[in-house]
């Protein structure tokens, strides 16, 4: 059986057609503002590198933040839900899930089943997300790949103390003013994107093995601060940015066409602010 | 090129008129207790000498490289014209941002309780809320008909809110600052919305808006009710109440104050002294110096409740 | 007075509230907090206040949301540890990590 699974996020478009259970293609490209279009053009160039036409594909899921713009698919599951399922068939020993992207961080805990248990998701502010890296990449006016390898040299741990992506580009600024070098600058900027990421992860609770995934998973000097976090080895599967995109082509394949996960809320005692 | 002309505007920008004021219907040698407020804030440091409770002497000035040095110029230029000095001063108190750095201080206090002092003093008793927003923070203050403070909320974390904020729309439009509030309400059809609050994901939606061919000023008049709707939320958790007053560099965006008011329901107060005879003197006002003021109170009620010593030298 | 200590961003509010009126600086919480954000001292907002207070630590003030999560204030099974030790109940929480964790 031939599927396909596409997501959507909110800076890239990732899509992958599996067959049998084997990943067939693979393709991705900046989401931009037209997401739909953006989808289209991405789903239409996977089919062409299967070497298949749309009509071979039987089912197709989408996921992601815009998920719902994908006009030609089947239907659409939650991220967290594509998170689980893709992370699980690479890395079957994985339990905490940690996905930064573009515009949102989530850490998801996951069963030896690939079931999705309980999730946090850190969204709406760029602080904690893979935005932050790209925007102190632009402020020190190298690539983030750059940024990544640089940060593994640093000798000097630096502390960032801005929390917000414009305050953070300015505090870059003066760090290079001040001639901080610039390695020490990067692993500054990872230090502190992995202690608020390391936070949400907390959350769900910290079990083995934790794989790390999304477009961030990629920078190594990242990784590498979130290692120092969390005191603990964090695992990163091959094309950790296509993994939501394989859970919901996995998805298609079990014949899930929509899936919603709820975290695990207890609501015992409530705090209103103002009276404990 | 671009970046010379964004680094000119900014200059521009602040390039606000530095004032000093001494009052010569005061002798203050025949005065009881002389105290001083000074607020150094990021921006701007204001210098502010009270002769038993009412104003003498004020200064209002830019920042400078450090905070003690701003201290200094600001306390030496209210002093200029008056045969006062520092060693007159019977309790001096550092407020704002570089508080901790007033070298001729004998106590920092916060700008939260300063403001709402001074607050107090400057629209009178019936202030109950004071929302200020500053160049990277925002605090929005509940007050008592004392000037004390009730509650208080402030966020100095993200720059969604705050005079950056602004700052980092205007960069990207490319329109200067001063314009937007006027040019926000030039319409020719119903702006869009902005939904981020993030300052970072805010631009991509202003980028993406840009693209599609949305004019200009719709742009501004979206990122302007944005802006307002984002105090609101601040002032909503405080409890905002009448009267209300708002200071800082973003109440002179009309674009963002009108439309705040438009969801309060209410108007801001008049930029007027409370107190008539101060309004017929012709005492110059200056939003800016409610936080020097509270803190020159605050040196003299410490004094006469026998809190603190006079460190008068002269 | 009700203190708050924290911010707000477009992922919510973040805030820990201390009721001064409340509050006998007696330090308990201080010696709970896991994430050791709390201290005890001068009220910096009642300059005429003598008694010390709680609060939170200025460096502290901009990343409550990280330091308090592991302790799930506002909606975990158990309150959090500064909230069950403040014998006048003093302490509360804005609801920005109820809502991260049950908003969907």
């Amino acid at each position: 059986m031939i599927v396909a699974g596409i997501d959507i996020g909110g800076k890239n478009v990732h899509a992958v057609i599996m067959k049998d259970g084997t990943m067939l293609a693979k393709g991705a490209m900046p989401a931009g503002i037209k997401k739909a279009e953006s989808a289209e053009q991405v789903y239409s160039e996977v089919i062409k590198k299967a070497g298949l036409k749309r009509e071979d594909v039987e089912r197709v899921v989408a996921t992601g933040s815009a998920g719902d713009r994908a006009a030609f698919a089947q239907g659409v599951i939650a991220d967290a839900s594509a998170d689980a399922r893709g992370t699980h068939k690479l890395i079957p020993t994985a339990r905490t899930i940690i996905d930064v992207g573009g515009e949102e961080g989530r850490a998801i805990k996951i069963s030896a089943e690939g079931k999705v248990l309980d999730f946090a998701v850190n969204e709406k502010c760029a602080a904690g997300t893979g935005t932050f890296v790209d925007t102190m990449a632009r402020a020190l006016e190298i690539p983030v790949e750059e940024m990544a390898k640089l940060s593994l040299e640093s000798t000097h741990a630096v502390a960032m103390n801005a929390q917000c992506a414009v305050f953070g580009e300015s505090e870059v600024v003066s760090l290079i003013h001040a001639k901080t070098p610039k390695m020490d600058i990067a692993r500054a900027v990872h230090d502190a994107i992995a202690g608020r990421i390391g936070s949400v992860a907390r959350i769900v609770g910290l079990e083995d093995d934790i794989t790390m995934i999304g477009g961030v998973a990629n920078n190594v000097g990242f990784v590498e601060s979130l290692k120092k976090d969390l005191a603990k080895d964090v695992k990163v599967p091959q094309d950790p940015d296509y993994v939501g995109a394989l859970g919901a082509a996995l998805a298609a394949s079990a014949g899930v066409t929509a899936e919603k996960v709820e975290a695990k809320v207890v609501e015992k005692e409530r705090y209103e602010e103002g009276k404990a | 090129m671009a970046e010379m002309m964004a680094e000119e505007k900014k200059i521009e920008y602040w390039r606000w008129p530095e004032a000093k004021w001494v009052n010569p219907k005061i002798d203050w040698k025949k005065g009881k207790i002389v105290t001083a407020g000074v607020d150094v804030g990021s921006v701007s440091t204001q210098a502010v000498i009270m002769v038993d409770g009412e104003l003498y002497a004020f200064s209002n000035t830019r920042t400078g490289s450090d905070s003690p040095e701003s201290a200094w110029k600001g306390v030496n230029m209210a002093l200029e014209g008056s045969d006062m000095t520092v060693d007159n001063f019977d309790y001096c108190i550092g407020t704002g941002y570089g508080r901790v750095n007033v070298p001729m201080a004998q106590r920092a206090i916060t700008e939260i309780a300063c403001h709402a002092r001074g607050a107090n003093y400057m629209y009178g008793p019936e202030v109950r809320t004071v929302m200020d927003m500053g160049g990277q923070d925002c605090k929005a203050i509940h007050c008592d008909e004392k000037g004390m403070v009730l509650k208080f909320m402030m966020n100095d974390k993200c720059a969604a809110g705050t005079g950056r904020g602004m700052e980092v729309f205007a960069d990207l439009i490319g329109v200067p600052v001063w314009e937007i509030g006027s040019r926000s309400f030039q319409l020719e059809k119903k702006p869009p919305t902005i939904s981020s609050t993030c300052v970072v994901f805010a631009k991509t939606e202003v980028i993406g808006l840009l693209e599609e061919g949305e004019p200009e000023n719709e742009i501004m008049a979206a990122y302007c009710t944005a802006m307002a709707h984002r105090i609101m939320e601040l002032l909503n958790r405080v409890g905002v109440e009448e009267k209300f007053v708002i200071t800082g560099g973003i109440a002179k965006n009309e674009g963002v104050v009108k439309r705040l008011e438009e969801d309060l329901g209410f108007t801001t107060m008049d930029r007027v002294w409370y107190r008539k005879e101060m309004r017929d003197a012709g005492i110059p006002f200056d939003t800016q110096i409610a936080g020097g003021i509270g803190a020159a109170l605050f040196g003299r009620a410490l004094i006469e409740r026998g809190k603190a010593k006079s460190a008068r030298k002269a | 007075m009700i203190a708050s200590y924290g911010f707000n961003d477009g992922s919510g509010h973040w805030y820990i509230f201390i009721d001064t009126d409340k509050c006998d600086g007696c330090g308990k919480c201080v010696e709970v907090c896991p994430g050791k954000i709390l201290e005890v001292g001068e009220d910096e907002y009642d300059p005429f206040r003598e008694e010390s207070v709680a609060k939170v630590k200025t460096e502290e003030r901009k990343k409550t949301r990280y330091d308090c999560a592991p302790c799930k204030p506002g909606y975990g099974e158990q309150p959090a540890p500064c909230v069950a030790a403040c014998e006048p109940g003093a302490i509360s929480f804005s609801d920005g990590w109820k809502l991260l964790y049950g908003a969907r």
